[in-house]
């Protein structure tokens, strides 16, 4: 595969790059890992997720799903009231009593997350055994109970799909030692893509292919010592580590973003599975292709401006090696809310040198870098976008970027007008 | 613990939010672990308003809850007075931090600030968004106020200014507008206007646009305008037990109220209200008689909102559109006993519920022609195939149109009148309607009223798509829009009490499709009612008709 556009693999360092980063601590303003559950509920379409918490827990998810989408969504919330803490009321029992008529209401259920929440954990509820005992019950309804942390304590924004996906890593059914090798891609990916990549796998031969999370609750996927795993996204850092206790090995790749992106990520995974290199490049050829000539259409627009990073999602580092190297952007800050150096070292290694990396966040001193620094696009959450517009700044909203399809080769354009949009919208408005 | 999907409250910390942010050179410090600064998106996004909440956080983890959460607080408290050197402090806990037990109330009174720091005790586990604005509202009226309260037993001063003979107008303040609030800020324009014509002068407006200084003065004018009790009841109160300033008790919205509101302010402030009575300011009451509101007469209307709005609304419902209300709720349990005597007036039962499917499960069972509701009941009413006008909080970025919409006062009698008249179709157009359905030119379900209209009762909804592309933050016009898969359609109550054993002969059946669609359902349903409670299993055409002469139209 010497002929592979993409990052000479020998060069992808698996130790941490040489660059600095600026740790923060302070107010954050990022989501907790409860907003995973906005789209995780769609992706497992047999799943309920009950958030074992406070009104502010409900209204959180309320706001975050758009506050109005309506019809019963596949999450709610088992609010703890002055009795569940005062301990007039049994929690555990409350517990059951809510699950109780849940799963009478929804008889479609088949996998229950039971979701802890920063009340939950500050009264120490240990929704781990509650699991457990309601899964003993509902077994034989084939209902299988789980529980995961999503609290603002332990988890941000998407580290709570990874909690989620971690929790299903023990329930995952054994693979035989003596099966081939299987790939096993982290991280929930839209369907559409999930399609796309299961096509170029087939092409390149790789196989099997599973997802995790897969569509349905019945589905797991097996895990063993021949599982391969190919992170589809930066946050699944405990999901991976569980996956290789079970002794899975993990493929170093960079992220699916972008033309280089995704064939580097799918070379990862061509090599591990001994693709020629011809094969590799007869198949990526048209993706790849396809890909540049869509990043083209954009690159006017954004090559030389200079972009600045808010943490949210963990996706800024992949995005921002993307929008350098691709599309000849100028990083200005890159702020991610957690930095996995292991997981990211692929990534790290095609940042320019003299990015400034940030972990954490204290929100006000962020701000005044980024007006310092007068980037041409801000890339920030819901809570700070308008605001930073009326100082005139132009800002993209981030957690478009996790609900929208922005992975592999057919997707490439539709990433780079993501950041396009606000700059061309500014540049043709005239009130 | 209950059991929610949607609510139509949040917590009381939003509520102390939304009377910070309506606020001018005030600060919020709120003891909250990560994940609760979400709320500053309702304000930038839903409101788009410009500027950020004063609303700082501690955001702190797991791993300072062994170590000295207090301490945290502290500083931030700090670092907020030294970089936004607000006039006065509100310090308060979130859910999780009032578990801790940290006391920011205390630490902030430690720290020594050269401001008045009001702490704020909001129980999260027990109470709701507009009980902790009212809350808030109250406690920054207390602090700020008492320092200017006369001494026991003392009387008021006199106004200092001079008397009303030498030309200074009897004043008033307008209580209870608050950021995130359902067309508070062009409610206070137009009452502030009206209030003018009567001679009266607004001296603060509170909370929306005032500051800490301009609370402290509350004590000086007149009287108080209250126009949410569920923000400003509980201060308004305050005021009156310490500066004894009467408050009104009539909320402007709608014609007839707002004539008893010019009433009663003009008795409080001395002024005469005839030459505002006696000039024609609203096109309500002439719309409502016009021909073509003949249509109205007796359609059925299912309300629930919060409770002042819900009350307003069935007044005017009743006196002047002529509808008949067929359903009347709330979601403000402290509003209970207002909702309930508004209910026994208008001859229904109340509904005093936060359950939304409770609520749809009751606008199914009343079978109403409009609904007046929340954002919520919008979507409740969509579902059924019902007509729906919004008429409260909680709010959606619609609610914040870039036109001026007032709910009060005389323009807001004419913002009513369209916006309840909209969703219905118009006299003329629903007898052409009637008269030209076999045409083949014209489709049953009128333009507006779109894709919406299901068979009522039969809205199964179609699974979504199963893609990840999901949620938008506030809009429901994103792909989240999209109802989410519900297969078991158990959200939808039971069709109709009427036995399986029910059957339609073919010639009734077709019968009935000739039937105009908007009423389709309603014969449907009174049909088989008729034929459940006669013991009839087969309905034939003639059944069909004896139900039509039974119930009339």
């Amino acid at each position: 595969m010497s002929g592979l556009a993409a990052v000479p693999r020998s060069t992808v360092p698996s130790g941490c790059g040489e660059l600095a980063v600026l740790r923060e601590r302070g107010q954050r303003e990022v989501f907790c890992g409860l907003a995973g559950i906005v789209w995780l509920h769609r992706k497992i379409q047999d799943a309920f997720f009950l958030i074992v918490g406070s009104r502010t827990c409900a209204h959180l998810m309320q706001s975050a799903a758009g506050v109005m989408i309506f019809a019963e969504p596949r999450f709610g919330t088992a609010i703890i009231e002055e009795r569940d803490l005062a301990g007039t009321a049994d929690a555990n029992a409350e517990l059951d009593r809510i699950v109780a008529r849940l799963l009478e209401r929804r008889s479609d259920i088949r996998l229950l997350f039971l979701v802890g929440s920063c009340p939950s954990e500050v009264i120490k509820l240990d929704l781990n055994r509650a699991a457990e005992r309601l899964d003993h019950a509902y077994t034989g309804r084939g209902v299988r109970v789980l529980s995961y942390s999503g609290s603002g304590l332990e988890t941000t924004f998407t580290q709570g799909e990874d909690a989620c996906l971690a929790a299903l890593v023990p329930h995952m059914p054994a693979e035989a030692a003596d099966a081939p090798p299987s790939l096993l891609v982290v991280g929930a990916l839209a369907d559409v893509v999930e399609d796309q990549f299961g096509r170029l796998f087939s092409d390149l031969g790789i196989g099997p292919v599973r997802y995790l999370p897969a569509r349905h609750a019945d589905d797991l996927p097996p895990v063993g010592p021949n599982t391969r795993v190919l992170m589809a996204q930066p946050f699944v850092s405990d999901t991976v580590r569980a996956l290789e206790q079970r002794g899975a090995k993990r493929l170093v790749a960079p992220f699916p973003f972008g033309a280089e992106g995704t064939t580097a990520w799918l070379a990862a995974a061509a090599d591990a599975f001994g693709v020629p290199a011809e094969r590799f490049r007869t198949v990526t050829a048209l993706g790849q292709e396809r890909a540049k000539r869509a990043l083209a259409r954009y690159r006017g627009e954004l090559e030389g401006k200079r972009i600045f990073f808010f943490p949210d999602s963990q996706l800024e580092i992949p995005l921002a090696r993307m929008l350098a190297r691709e599309l000849g952007m100028t990083l200005t800050e890159v702020g991610t809310p957690y930095l996995h150096r292991q997981n990211l070292a692929a990534e790290l290694a095609l940042l320019p040198a003299d990015v400034v990396l940030s972990e954490g966040q204290h929100v006000e001193s962020q701000l005044d870098r980024c007006r310092a620094a007068r980037p041409d696009l801000v890339v920030c959450g819901l809570g700070l976008a308008n605001p930073l517009e009326a100082e005139g700044l132009t800002t993209k909203w981030s957690i478009e970027l996790v609900f929208s399809p922005i992975h592999g080769y057919e997707q490439a354009g539709d990433l780079a007008e993501v950041f396009a949009r606000p700059l061309l919208r500014r540049a043709r408005l005239e009130v | 613990m209950q059991l929610t999907v949607w609510t139509y409250e949040g917590p009381p910390q939003v509520g102390a939010m939304r009377v910070a942010t309506a606020m001018e050179g005030l600060h919020y410090v709120i003891h909250a672990p990560q994940g609760d600064s979400y709320a500053d998106l309702l304000f930038t996004m839903i409101e788009r308003r410009a500027k950020r909440p004063p609303v700082s956080y501690t955001t702190f983890q797991a791993r300072d809850l062994g170590t000295d959460t207090a301490e945290l607080f502290q500083s931030a408290a700090r670092d907020v007075y030294e970089r936004f050197q607000p006039q006065a402090l509100l310090v308060g806990s979130s859910c999780t931090a009032e578990l801790l037990q940290d006391d920011p109330g205390g630490l902030a009174k430690a720290l020594n600030l050269p401001i008045p720091v009001v702490p704020l005790d909001l129980p999260s586990y027990q109470r709701k968004e507009n009980w902790g604005a009212a809350e808030t509202f109250y406690q920054l009226v207390r602090v700020l106020c008492s320092p200017h309260a006369p001494k026991p037993g003392e009387a008021r001063p006199a106004r200092a200014a001079g008397t009303e003979s030498e030309g200074v107008k009897p004043r008033c303040n307008l209580l209870g507008p608050t950021a995130l609030g359902f067309r508070h800020r062009d409610d206070v324009a137009e009452i502030t206007k009206l209030l003018g014509e009567l001679g009266i002068e607004v001296a603060v407006t509170a909370p929306l646009g005032a500051s800490p200084a301009d609370i402290a003065r509350l004590g000086e004018a007149d009287f108080n305008v209250v126009l949410y009790p569920e923000t400003a009841g509980q201060a308004a109160g305050w005021l009156k037990r310490t500066f004894g300033q009467p408050f009104t008790t009539v909320v402007p919205i709608g014609y007839g109220a707002t004539r008893d509101f010019i009433k009663e302010v003009a008795q409080l402030a001395g002024v005469d209200p005839a030459p505002l009575l006696d000039g024609v300011r609203s096109r309500l009451p002439w719309y409502s008689r016009s021909v073509d509101s003949t249509y109205l007469t007796g359609k059925r209307v299912f309300i629930f909102a919060d409770a002042t709005h819900a009350v307003a609304a069935a007044r005017i419902a009743t006196e002047e559109f002529g509808f008949q209300v067929v359903g009347l709720g709330t979601y403000a349990r402290e509003f209970a006993r207002e909702v309930r005597e508004a209910a026994k007036r208008y001859g229904v039962e109340p509904l005093i519920t936060d359950d939304y499917l409770e609520v749809e499960a009751k606008v199914a069972e009343a079978h109403p022609e409009l609904v007046l509701g929340t954002q919520m009941e919008r979507h409740i009413a969509k579902r059924l195939g019902v007509p729906c006008a919004v008429i409260s909080a909680p709010v959606h970025v619609q609610d914040f149109p870039a036109r001026y919409s007032p709910q009060m006062g005389f323009e807001g009698t004419n913002v009513i009148f369209d916006t309840w008249v909209h969703p219905l179709m118009m006299g003329l157009e629903e007898h052409l309607l009637t008269m030209f359905r076999k045409d083949s030119e014209f489709h049953e379900a009128p333009s507006h009223l779109g894709a919406a209209v299901a068979p009522p009762l039969a809205a199964e909804v179609p699974p979504a798509a199963p893609d990840r592309a999901a949620p938008g933050a506030v809009s429901d016009t994103v792909p989240s829009a999209q109802p989410a898969a519900s297969p078991s359609g158990s959200v939808a109550p039971p069709a109709s009490p009427a036995p399986a054993a029910l059957i339609w002969a073919p010639e009734a059946e077709k019968e009935l499709h000739k039937i105009p669609f908007f009423v389709r359902g309603k014969a449907r349903r009174n049909t088989e009612r008729y034929a459940a409670e006669r013991g009839v299993s087969l309905i034939t055409v003639d059944t069909l008709y004896d139900a039509k002469a039974h119930f009339g139209r």
